[in-house]
């Protein structure tokens, strides 16, 4: 019999400790099939943040090294600086690179560092219990927001990947979502796209990917696949934020 | 600078030397300043809260610094700058017009080596010698017209004094 | 040469390729002239970070990728590198940190002090964990230390923080290099991320949910700890032999009781010293020895009494120990430390 689905190389044989109905299983799987469409592996090196995914490195069979909490865009540039040729990318939640990353992540995106930044929007801190995050939205109800978030008490929501847009030295920001299949399959093509700028040595890319946290948002997974495109996606549109991958040479 | 080349000369005479610049907060006008320490043993500190010799350029340094020389010992004035003269009896005062002698010189700028020509003549810390050999090294790099220019101004200072 | 550009000349001839920081004085000519100096070196990467977080997380994703590598500050800064050096610490990964300090705490100020002491030796960052700390007294010895430095960081697999202040960076003195013994090449590393080509992929981390997996791990480090201990313990001891007191002191201090004690000497006070210049390991077994014979210990510091610490722990009672100190930024005179010196020797009856 053929064989038409089996796990992707570059992931581990272990199964995801992730909840039910967690995007990290989904977006880990898409990287996985990129590297692999790619022939990434053998040059492909990740960095895990402090959160959930932190134990990305039980699943990816890339080399990952671990960075403290918000660190990964500078770690990232230490280890992209040092070994120019290798395909390194972070991976980081929401409280990771928009709330204690803010700085590092700026200043990797306006010195065009040549790496790629996976961002994960889950509009909560999920391994810490469910508190607001920096993303979370208004209204939304968090342990650290029970009455919901207001914009007196708590602040707007961030939209960090509008903001790493301004950035001269970004070349690619996207938006996407695995909340369906269809933003699944531009899922995918987003990362293998970000990818492909820094082995082109354009400089600093990023896919935000909407995930759903059922656990955290008290949603089953259908509920909450359908709560990142009702209402998500009003404040965090999907789509390309910025490209000008057409417009800026190689830096080759 | 003229401390960083007396430091140098210093070195090259074979002593132990040691050159800490005051950093940070001064301003150019101001009292930056400098501390070289020459001798023959090991140096255990380059603070110097008594020094032997003070070189001041300008008015507010020798409000400064004319109470922190040792008695006994000296200090070289840039008469240019600096017309007050302070009241200490115990101290011998030496007088250079280093702005004057650097304008007969035709460079403004060379005021430094001037002044130090005229403290190493006065106190023997360094010979004339290995001080122009300290500038030549020091400035090689800027240019052989500097080098010649601020060999000069050190003569000038040297034989100001004599 | 100035004692900052010796750590930077120092480590490129030690084969450090990586270097991030950010300004603070007194140390910031030590971040110019690697910028300078790293742009000559083939494969050479110098980064001004937007802080002391990013400047010592980028030395970390160097120092995963298996090149060596610096980040410096001061005091203020140093603060801020505390989270990391722990992560380097758990990480096992090498690193070089140079604190040129100064007085504190808080913004303080700029001058020399040894203020840092607590911070450098008791890891300064969370968790259960050592550095090696070396203190350098002259600009020969950052030459010497700094490279030294490299060689320990990638031996041990663990940050060496060297401890200098405000004095030892700004000033100048002249200085020899040691011929590195293998000039820039790299120490076989078995633990590098450069990508699972041919190889097994690699994790670097320091998240051990499992208890038991942690325990595990931290025993590891104290076996490690207690080689370097062993092996890696520095001292300098001055004019002991006939001495019935002893000053402790290191760096800065240390050079101006090595001019207190020669003018003590002069008035017949038989004194000497005893220079640590491992802080961590510090040199308790050498204080033991020298304790069967010398009962009276002065500890003089530019702080407000922290090394004292160490030395009581590491005499346990057997001898007395006083100690003098000036914080803040002060530099006392040789001659008033030896006036400390002779007050403490008359009034033990020592002479």
């Amino acid at each position: 019999m053929k064989k038409v689905f089996s796990r992707p190389k570059s992931l581990k044989n272990n199964p995801f400790h992730y909840c039910p109905g967690c995007g990290h299983s989904i977006l880990h799987r898409i990287i996985g099939e990129v590297i692999d469409e790619m022939g990434l592996q053998e040059i492909a090196i990740g960095v895990p943040p402090a959160g959930c995914a932190v134990l990305a490195y039980n699943y990816f069979d890339i080399d990952m090294g671990e960075a403290p909490h918000g660190r990964g865009a500078a770690v990232a540039t230490g280890l992209k600086r040092a070994l120019p040729n290798r395909l390194v990318f972070t991976y980081q939640g929401d409280g990771d690179i928009a709330a204690i990353g803010t700085a590092e992540t700026i200043h990797a995106a306006n010195r065009g560092e040549n790496i790629t930044a996976i961002f994960v929007n889950n509009a909560v801190y999920g391994m810490t219990g469910g508190q607001m995050a920096p993303t979370t939205l208004p209204g939304q109800k968090t342990t650290t927001s029970p009455g919901g978030r207001t914009e007196v008490a708590h602040g707007h929501p961030m939209n960090l990947s509008e903001m790493l847009a301004l950035a001269s030295g970004s070349v690619y920001i996207v938006r996407t979502a695995v909340s369906s299949t269809s933003n699944i399959l531009k899922t995918k093509k987003a990362v293998a796209k970000a990818f492909q700028v820094q082995l082109s040595g354009m400089g600093f890319s990023l896919v935000e990917v909407l995930s759903p946290c059922g656990t955290n948002w008290k949603m089953i997974p259908t509920e909450a696949c359908h709560w990142i495109e009702e209402s998500m996606v009003k404040c965090y549109p999907l789509g390309v934020i910025k490209d000008i991958t057409g417009g800026r040479k190689s830096a080759d | 600078m003229m401390g960083y080349v007396l430091a140098v000369a210093g070195m090259r005479d074979g002593k132990n030397v040691t050159y800490l610049p005051a950093y940070g907060a001064e301003v150019r006008g101001g009292t930056a300043n400098c501390t070289v320490a020459i001798a023959d043993e090991e140096i255990a500190s380059p603070v110097a809260s008594s020094p032997e010799f003070v070189v001041v350029m300008n008015k507010p340094s020798l409000s400064r610094f004319q109470n922190v020389i040792q008695s006994g010992g000296g200090l070289f004035i840039n008469s240019s700058m600096v017309d007050t003269r302070p009241v200490r009896g115990d101290i011998e005062i030496f007088e250079v017009p280093a702005n004057d002698l650097a304008k007969d010189l035709g460079n403004g700028r060379l005021t430094n080596m001037i002044m130090l020509g005229a403290f190493v003549r006065k106190t023997g810390m360094a010979s004339l010698g290995t001080t122009e050999q300290a500038v030549q090294e020091i400035f090689e790099e800027k240019g052989k017209s500097i080098v010649k220019q601020n060999k000069r101004a050190l003569k000038a200072g040297y034989d100001y004094m004599g | 040469m100035r004692g900052n550009h010796v750590i930077g000349e120092a480590a490129i001839r030690a084969g450090c390729h990586f270097y991030a920081g950010y300004p603070i004085t007194p140390q910031n000519e030590l971040t110019e002239y690697m910028a300078a100096r790293l742009s000559e070196v083939k494969d050479g990467v110098f980064i001004q970070a937007e802080s002391e977080l990013a400047a010592i997380n980028m030395v970390m994703g160097a120092s995963m990728a298996g090149t060596r590598a610096m980040t410096s500050s001061s005091g203020p800064g140093i603060s801020l590198k505390q989270e990391s050096i722990s992560f380097l610490s758990a990480m096992e990964l090498p690193a070089v940190i140079v604190n040129i300090s100064r007085g504190g705490p808080g913004l303080g100020n700029i001058a020399p002090s040894q203020s840092d002491y607590f911070q450098a030796t008791r890891g300064g960052g969370h968790g259960d964990y050592r550095n090696i700390v070396l203190a350098p007294n002259s600009v020969q010895e950052l030459a010497d230390l700094t490279m030294r430095a490299f060689d320990l960081a990638d031996k041990y697999r663990t940050p060496v923080l060297i401890l200098g202040d405000g004095m030892l960076g700004q000033m100048m003195e002249p200085v020899e290099f040691l011929d590195p013994k293998k000039p820039g090449k790299p120490v076989s590393k078995e633990w590098t991320l450069t990508g699972a080509n041919g190889r097994p992929s690699r994790i670097i981390r320091s998240l051990l949910l499992d208890p038991t997996v942690e325990e595990e791990h931290n025993w590891k480090l104290v076996r490690k700890y207690e080689r370097i201990i062993h092996k890696e313990t520095l001292v300098e001891d001055f004019l002991l032999g006939d001495s019935t007191m002893a000053v402790i002191a290191f760096g800065t201090a240390a050079r101006i009781t090595k001019g207190a004690i020669l003018r003590a000497r002069e008035q017949n006070i038989k004194v000497g010293m005893i220079r640590p210049i491992t802080l961590w390991p510090f040199p308790s077994k050498a204080i033991q020895e020298i304790s069967k014979i010398i009962k009276h210990f002065l500890v003089f510091e530019l702080n407000t009494g922290q090394m004292i610490d160490d030395v009581r722990l590491s005499l346990e009672g057997r001898g007395e120990v006083h100690f003098y100190g000036r914080p803040g930024g002060i530099i006392p005179t040789p001659l008033e430390v030896s006036r400390v010196i002779a007050s403490q020797y008359y009034q033990k009856r020592l002479g």
